[in-house]
This record gives C-alpha cells, sequence and structure tokens, in this order.
C-alpha cells in the first residue's frame, strides 16, 4: 500500500470524510454501535471480526473467573474427554477444562506480551535518545553494542536471560523486553538523529533550554508515534516468543495455565487427545493475528507508520 | 575488494564483546558449583582471554555435560540445523515468490484476497503449533511421514515445511508489497508503453528490482530460521544446533551455551554478508552505494 493509499483510508475512516450519515448527529464515543458499523465499512469484514477477537481476548484476561465455567486448576475424574456439551473444548491427562484453561492463559499472554513491549520501548527509547543525542562516539559506542545484540535471534536471546534469571514470569518479562531493545534502540537513534539536524533543534538550543528539555519536550513527541506503531507491531512478536519459550519449557510455573505450558503437556497427549494441542494453539494464533492486525492499524492511523526518509516501517518476524 | 574487508571488519567486532557477555553472566549465575566442579579460580578476565585466545584456535572450550570439545559437538551438528533451514528457506521462495507475484499482478481481486488471507495466518502461526499440527495429521493419522528421528529424507519434509511456512507468508507479503511499488514507476509504464509482453516486463523489468527488499529480508530473518529451529528440532527429535541449545540451557552447561551462541551469531552475520553480496550482484543501485563509501 502506499502513501496516498494509507492516509486515504486513514482520513476516511477516523477523519472528515463525512461519508457515514450518522456524523454530526451522535457523537462517535456515545454510540459505540455506529462506530463499530462505520469501522465494518471502512476496514472490511477481516480486520472487524480480528478486532473483536482482540476485545475477546482482552475480556477473558479481565473476567476469567466469571467467564470461566470452571476452576482452570481444578483436577477432577473426567480426565481426556473429547469435546462434549458439558466440557466445550474437553478435558485434559488431569480433568482439568481445557475451556477454562485457555480463558485463563490469556491473563498470562496478554500480561507478559504488554509489560515486555512497554519495559522493551522504555528501554530501547531509552537507548536510542542516548545514542542518537549523545555525542558521536557514544552514539557509535551504543549502536556497537546494539548490532552485538541484533546479531543474535531474538529467540535465542530471550532463552539466554531466562536461563540466567532463572524460571518466573518477570524474568520471561525481562527476557522478552531485553530482545526487543535493540529493535527499539535501532529505530529510535535513526529517529532522533534526524530530528536533531532539524532547525526547531538548534532555536531551542538558542535559547536556552536544557539537554533534557529539548530531549523530552522537542525530540520525543516527534518520535512517539513512530515508537507506537512499532510497540503495537511488537505485541505480536512476544505473545509467540513468550509462548514458544513456556513451551521449550523456559520460565513456566504449572499448573497455572499458559498457552505454552499447555501446549507443551498436549504435544505428550497428541495421540489420544487433539484438542490438548489444538485449542491454545488457536488461541495463540488468532491473538497473534488479532495483535498484527492492530498494529496495522495503529500504523495506518500514526501517519502510516513511515520513517522520516520516507520509507515502510515494518516489524515482520518468525520469531 | 577493499570494499570486502571492510564489511567483514565492520561485522566481526561483535563476537569478542559477545563472548564478554555470556563470560560475564555465566559466572555470576552459578560461579560457586563451577568453581567446584573445574577448579575455576582464576580471576574473570584471566579467563575470558584464556577463552577468547582458545576462540582464535577454534576451540570453543569443553561440554560441562558431554565432557567433549564444544566446537566439535557443534561442528558435528551444525549441518542438520544447516539442512534444516536451507529447507525451509527454500521452500519458503519456492512459495513465497509465486505466490507473492500472484498477489501483486491481480492486487485488490480475489486471488489477491486469497493469498495475503492465507499469508496473514502463516504470519501468525507459531511454526512449532503448526509443526505439532502436521504431525498430527500426516505423521501419525495418515502415516506419510515419519514424526521423529532423521532417518530418512522422508523425516525432513514436516520440519521444513513447518519451518518454511511462516517464512513464505512474510515473504509473499513483502514481494506484493515491492512489486506492487514497482509496477506503478514511470519506467515500467514506458515498458508497457513500448509494447513488450507481460512475462517479459514482469521477468525483466519488475521482477528484478522488486525482489531486493526479499533478498535483505531473507537475511534477517535466517536469524529467525534459525531460532525456530529450535523448537522445531526439539519437536521432531531431530538432533541439532537447536536441540543442543535447549539441551545445554536446561543442564546450565555455559561452555555449550556459549559455543553455541557464538556459532549463531557468525552463522548468522556470514549469512547475511552473503546475503548483502548478492543484493550486490542483482542490483547496480547498492554496488554504487558501497563502492561511494
Amino acid at each position: 500500500m502506499n502513501r496516498d493509499e494509507a492516509e486515504g483510508r486513514v482520513n476516511g475512516s477516523f477523519g472528515s470524510g463525512g461519508r457515514g450519515s450518522s456524523r454530526g448527529l451522535v457523537p462517535l464515543v456515545l454510540s459505540p454501535f455506529a462506530w463499530m458499523a462505520r469501522f465494518f465499512q471502512h476496514q472490511g469484514l477481516m480486520r472487524s471480526l480480528m478486532m473483536l477477537v482482540l476485545v475477546a481476548v482482552v475480556i477473558c484476561a479481565v473476567f476469567a473467573e466469571l467467564i470461566a465455567p470452571f476452576s482452570p486448576t481444578e483436577i477432577g475424574y473426567d480426565i481426556l474427554r473429547s469435546p462434549n456439551r458439558k466440557y466445550l473444548l474437553g478435558t485434559d491427562q488431569l480433568g482439568r477444562d481445557v475451556m477454562s484453561r485457555v480463558i485463563f492463559g490469556a491473563r498470562p499472554a496478554l500480561l507478559t506480551a504488554g509489560a515486555s513491549v512497554l519495559a522493551g520501548v522504555l528501554l530501547g527509547v531509552t537507548v536510542g535518545l542516548v545514542a542518537g543525542y549523545g555525542g558521536r562516539w557514544v552514539g557509535a559506542v551504543v549502536m556497537r553494542a546494539v548490532d552485538v545484540m541484533l546479531a543474535l535471534p531474538g529467540l535465542v536471546m530471550a532463552m539466554v536471560v531466562v536461563v540466567i534469571l532463572g524460571n518466573g514470569a518477570l524474568s520471561i518479562v525481562l527476557a522478552i523486553a531485553l530482545a526487543q531493545v535493540p529493535v527499539f534502540a535501532r529505530m529510535v537513534y535513526g529517529e532522533t538523529l534526524s530530528v536533531k539536524r532539524r532547525a526547531f533543534i538548534d532555536a531551542a538550543r538558542v535559547v536556552g533550554c536544557s539537554n533534557p528539555r529539548i530531549i523530552g519536550v522537542h525530540i520525543l513527541p516527534n518520535i512517539a508515534s513512530q515508537a507506537a506503531v512499532l510497540a503495537t507491531a511488537a505485541l505480536g512478536w512476544s505473545i509467540l516468543v513468550a509462548a514458544t519459550l513456556n513451551f521449550l519449557g523456559f520460565g513456566f510455573s504449572p499448573p497455572d495455565a499458559s498457552w505454552g505450558v499447555d501446549l507443551q503437556f498436549g504435544r505428550q497427549w497428541i495421540y489420544q487427545a487433539w484438542w490438548l494441542s489444538v485449542m491454545p494453539g488457536v488461541a495463540i494464533a488468532l491473538t497473534i493475528m488479532a495483535s498484527n492486525l492492530l498494529g496495522d492499524l495503529v500504523a495506518d492511523y500514526a501517519g502510516g507508520g513511515y520513517r522520516s526518509d520516507g520509507r515502510r516501517l515494518r516489524v515482520d518476524g518468525v520469531i | 575488494m577493499s570494499l570486502l574487508v571492510f564489511f567483514i571488519l565492520h561485522l566481526i567486532p561483535g563476537d569478542p564483546a559477545q563472548a564478554i557477555l555470556f563470560q560475564v553472566g555465566a559466572t555470576a549465575e552459578d560461579v560457586a558449583s563451577m568453581r567446584e566442579r573445574l577448579g575455576l579460580g582464576d580471576p574473570l578476565w584471566e579467563q575470558y582471554f584464556r577463552y577468547l585466545g582458545g576462540l582464535f584456535q577454534g576451540d570453543l572450550g569443553t561440554s560441562f555435560l558431554y565432557k567433549q570439545p564444544v566446537s566439535e559437538k557443534v561442528i558435528g551438528l551444525l549441518p542438520h540445523t544447516l539442512l534444516l533451514g536451507g529447507g525451509a528457506l527454500g521452500l519458503a521462495l519456492l512459495i513465497g515468490i509465486p505466490a507473492g507475484i500472484t498477489a501483486a499482478l491481480f492486487r485488490d481481486r480475489f486471488l489477491d484476497k486469497l493469498v495475503t488471507g492465507i499469508a496473514v495466518t502463516g504470519v501468525a502461526f507459531p511454526a512449532f503449533w503448526l509443526g505439532l499440527l502436521l504431525t498430527k495429521y500426516f505423521a501419525l493419522e495418515l502415516g506419510w511421514f515419519p514424526s521423529l528421528g532423521t532417518g530418512s529424507l522422508k523425516a525432513l519434509v514436516l520440519p521444513i515445511v513447518s519451518l518454511g511456512w511462516p517464512l513464505s507468508a512474510i515473504l509473499t507479503r513483502l514481494l506484493r508489497e515491492s512489486l506492487t511499488e514497482v509496477r506503478r514507476s514511470p519506467y515500467l509504464i514506458s515498458a508497457r508503453s513500448r509494447g513488450y509482453s507481460g512475462i517479459r516486463i514482469l521477468f525483466r523489468h519488475s521482477l528484478r528490482s522488486a525482489i531486493g527488499p526479499v533478498v535483505s529480508m531473507i537475511g534477517l530473518q535466517f536469524g529467525g530460521v534459525i531460532a525456530g529451529a529450535v523448537a522445531i528440532e526439539v519437536i521432531f527429535g531431530r538432533p541439532g544446533v537447536g536441540s543442543y541449545l535447549v539441551e545445554s540451557m536446561t543442564a546450565k552447561d555455559i561452555p555449550a551455551v556459549q559455543g553455541i551462541i557464538l556459532t549463531i551469531g557468525v552463522v548468522y552475520l556470514v549469512t547475511n554478508l552473503l546475503v548483502d553480496l548478492g543484493r550486490a550482484g542483482l542490483e547496480p543501485r547498492v554496488r554504487d552505494e558501497w563502492s561511494s563509501r
């Protein structure tokens, strides 16, 4: 998609296009249904469905206790039942309800992804800003370190961090965050360099702004939308990496529900009970798809996700 | 020639630093048990320099777990992983390039929507989950392929498919974007107005310049492929660098982890160097950019 198309789409869906008849009559904020209809009209079936999925996953994560029909950790006598009317998605090898586990699994998945992206953004933006705003050799040293980090696949780096820090939710979050730092740092570094050269930065310095003020008030807002685009795009990746780490046996803490861990156990029963490994996988795949589309949406909305040099910013990635 | 040397020098400083990183991380981790087991009482930097010295001689240290040189083990396992990764890459190109061309030629029509729809799922499926599903249906139920092991070429099919599929989805999306962009450019309109056939335009004019981003993406994604191979090797019970990494991480076999990570880093750098050279061969623009440095 080229820039014009992207901008056209943004204007059409959120701006003053004026195609929808409800505009002007009811404020959009007060009529979620009108908003949904507009969204559907402009973004199409696929994106609308994915947004519904995302909303559903978030609701599952927040209200898991209310939605789940059974306790996710309660062991029962009905083991390895195939999906039926009582257990909609079947039960696992310990008689736990798979559906409840999938619903409860949304919580750690979203929390881990959200927290790690947040931490990764904070760290990465700081590193990038320091490298970009600091002197030439500061930038060179920091970016060389970033290059070294980039030479390792993110998943492998996350694995190393988890091994060093030990198992646990926190170390997974930190691991994924650290694996993202170089990507963010690189982006912010480039952006900072290009913003720094512009005239208003010189102007700010002339009127006597301190360095922290220049960074916080003049540079940061200019790179914020790019960072937001990259961050939403990184959400799906984080979910994937967290699931993979759990699946490989890094950083998990049974008996709590977790999609990756459930997949790992389901794998051992794949011949007898396919639903054990299929259901958590469906949940992972749907959530990743939804968050990727959210990333696309944010990119469209925040000015197309273009870098300042006009190239499209993209974060695709198999782990 | 001078360019090549520059490039290598530019990339290599990463490795010693990487070694420092993991040396520090590792020793801080279980310094006591390591000392007891191996008598590593020397100062850290001394160990590091010894390690570095060994590194230049191709010595990666001795595995705690197997009591055998890490380099031997890694070199023995590397072909398995490279075969898997290379196969996955080949499959990704085999699927991704025709699919990307189709999507771009039929942009916004049914075929494009079909292809990109499938590609969206491809990006979202975790490779290991795909592997599990493939095992379930093609190995356990249909019995077409073995689910575990390395015995035959047949055993490679499922791992390669599950690793290559997500990559092909990425390449499809990328090629679609870049080919569409190229097809809108003035020189293509001029080629069309001169009356060249569609096929000639596609292969001689548009594909050549559209393939550039795809080639660089291959370099970037190769690290991802190696990482994906970790999970795939575990699932399919294949020997390889990835499953060795998981094994030695679980066992806290520090020298092995170090060696494997260094190897992965080196493989990644070498791939990217090759990819850059390949791009320069494909595109005169890149060559010019280089020589002007």
